[in-house]
């Protein structure tokens, strides 16, 4: 029996404001434990929350950029239950009534194009952070409350993903709507992006849906993939045994590459939700809106489509450079400076992304500037340096952010095309090569290229290649 | 209405309260009588009244997004009953909330 998967996310984002939702403690990741605390945060008794106008405000450009209804009325509520790093006794939240609803995000999955529903978008506060002991102190979990109170958005998309594969894309698409949104660092290892997925499976053309488990621990885009691969394969295997699929949530075990079940703590998920009475319901009035609306910056897809039409460029190309804000800046400047997108692109997404890549960088944390890029490759277009050398001149620059002009000089990698210059050289190597060039004249054209090589083996590769062809080419007719 | 006595050892469980029989007993009874009370709001014509979270219609405040000092570290953790390297210290927790 053929099965289909159904996926649905549930994703967390930590918002990029400088204070706490309800509080004025720093946001600051990395700080002493518990020294970014205050009574709101701790849970003191007698205290009163105070909403954060960003934290909402983030949260509604997030809305916007996926389409959401707005409710201009949402309401907070308290989610309840007892662990050592929720201070309260309750998560404040929102259930009913959340800040958005209804929107959607476009995938790409092997050339074919698809809409995955978001079912909502809410504000909540994050929770602490707990640090397990171990040898003497594996008796103990050890609880730092700096990330307690943090703003989160959680985005709940619609079960529409059928595949590991489209699961990636959804979490990769909306994760570059946060960064280009400037929202949210999307630091899976340090937890600022969270993502857990809600799987079922069901014989192929089946309409219902089959009983899902929630998956959780997935902390990096290859852990999303494999645990769903692991998961969908475990559910097919019990149905096709004859068994059942236990609606449960299950963690990813990524050093096992199995996800484990965490039944017995099932009861607790009783969380009897009800409206924050500490808190009035959010405002969010129709002029802040438009004003948000229009401060929405180009978002990837749109700027990808815009990168197609406006430079020619392939869309693979397109959904490369537009993947990160600041890739797709670079690039712009860098034709506006050197008008030629397909050579720039190129360019980019086999030197540049090669080194970004190696040290895992954004290009805004790079020497590199397009200013250097366009001057490189103008280098080449006048024909001072080769595209070969033009790649080693680029790694120079690349790791010390001088000059190409500068770095041809100082490595004297300047292109030798005079005539007489290179003249001498193609006859040493003639003359070097008496029986090659005996062959050649008996009709083995093909040696030419050898020829040519040795030259460039006596110039260090600087030597212009068209040039030394036709001088090659004078000297054994 | 009726609570039963699974359902005071549920809510019981929730809140991390130990209960004896007798006062399982007691408050089945005592719970009840709460959730009578609430049936009776029902007799109430409620068409074209909705939900109220809250009783007065003010805009809810915001705060700016600024940064204020946070308390030291000794003084958040004074009231701990144990506590390590500026961490609250607990029994161990095994697996995630
Ligand atoms: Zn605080």
């Amino acid at each position: 029996m053929e099965f289909e998967a159904v996926i649905g996310l549930e994703i967390h984002a930590q918002l990029r404001t400088e204070s706490k939702l309800f509080c004025g403690c720093s946001t600051r990741f990395g700080s002493e434990p518990n020294t970014q605390v205050c009574p709101v945060c701790l849970g003191m008794p007698g205290v009163l929350p105070v909403l954060n106008r960003r934290a909402v405000e983030y949260a509604l450009k997030m809305a916007l950029a996926t389409g959401c209804r707005v409710n201009t009325n949402s309401r907070f509520a308290r989610k309840n239950y007892f662990y050592p790093d929720l201070p309260k006794g309750y998560q404040i939240s929102q259930y009913e009534l959340p800040l958005a609803e209804k929107g959607e995000v476009l995938i790409e999955v092997e050339g074919r194009r698809k809409r995955v529903g978001i079912t909502r978008i809410h504000l909540e506060e994050d929770a602490g952070k707990l640090v397990h002991g171990e040898g003497a102190d594996s008796r103990y979990s050890f609880v730092d409350l700096n990330r307690a109170g943090v703003p989160l958005i959680e985005i709940v998309t619609e079960p529409d993903i059928r595949s590991p594969d489209e699961a990636v894309a959804t979490l990769k698409a909306l994760r570059d709507i946060l960064l280009y949104l400037e929202i949210c660092d999307c630091n899976m290892e340090e937890g600022s992006l969270r993502c857990d997925a809600n799987v079922s499976v069901r014989p192929t053309g089946e309409t219902t849906f089959g009983t899902k488990t929630e998956v959780k621990n997935m902390n990096s885009f290859r852990f999303l993939r494999n645990a769903l691969e692991y998961e969908i394969k475990r559910q097919i295997e019990v149905i096709e045994e004859g068994g059942k699929v236990v609606q449960e949530t299950r963690l990813w075990d990524p050093s096992r590459g199995v996800t484990v079940s965490m039944r017995g703590k099932e009861e607790a998920h009783d969380y009897r939700y009800f409206p924050e009475p500490d808190l009035l319901p959010v405002p969010v009035e129709e002029g802040w809106l438009e004003e948000i609306k229009g401060g929405l910056p180009e978002l990837p897809a749109e700027k990808a489509e815009r990168f197609v039409r406006e430079y020619g460029l392939p869309p693979y190309d397109a959904g490369v450079l537009t993947a990160s804000k600041h890739l797709a800046l670079f690039f712009e400047e860098c034709v506006r400076l050197y008008p030629k997108p397909k050579v720039v692109s190129n360019w980019i997404m086999s030197e540049v992304l090669k080194e970004l890549n190696r040290e895992n960088k954004d290009i805004k944390d790079s020497s590199l500037t397009p200013d250097l890029l366009a001057s490189l490759l103008k280098l080449i277009d006048e024909g001072v340096i080769s595209g070969k050398i033009g790649k080693t001149v680029f790694e120079e620059v690349y790791r010390t952010g001088k000059d190409p002009r500068k770095v041809v000089e100082e490595k004297g990698l300047v292109q030798i095309a005079d005539r007489d210059a290179l003249k001498g050289i193609v006859e040493e190597v003639l003359k070097t090569h008496p029986a090659q060039v005996e062959q050649y004249r008996k009709g083995k054209e093909g040696l030419i290229g050898f020829f040519v090589g040795q030259v460039m083996k006596k110039t260090q590769g600087r030597a212009n290649p068209k040039v030394v062809n036709e001088l090659l080419r004078e000297a054994l007719s | 209405m009726g609570i039963t006595r699974e359902e005071v050892r549920h809510v019981a469980f929730l809140a991390r309260l130990e209960l004896t029989p007798e006062e399982e007993e007691l408050y089945s009874e005592q719970l009840a009588r709460i959730i009578d009370y609430m049936e009776k709001l029902k007799e109430l014509d409620t068409t074209g009244i909705g939900p109220t979270t809250h009783p007065i219609p003010t805009p809810n405040p915001y705060r700016e997004d600024k940064v204020q000092p946070s308390i030291p570290q000794e003084e958040a953790l004074r009231n701990a009953p144990d506590k390590e390297r500026g961490f609250f210290k607990v029994p161990r927790i095994i697996g995630e909330g």
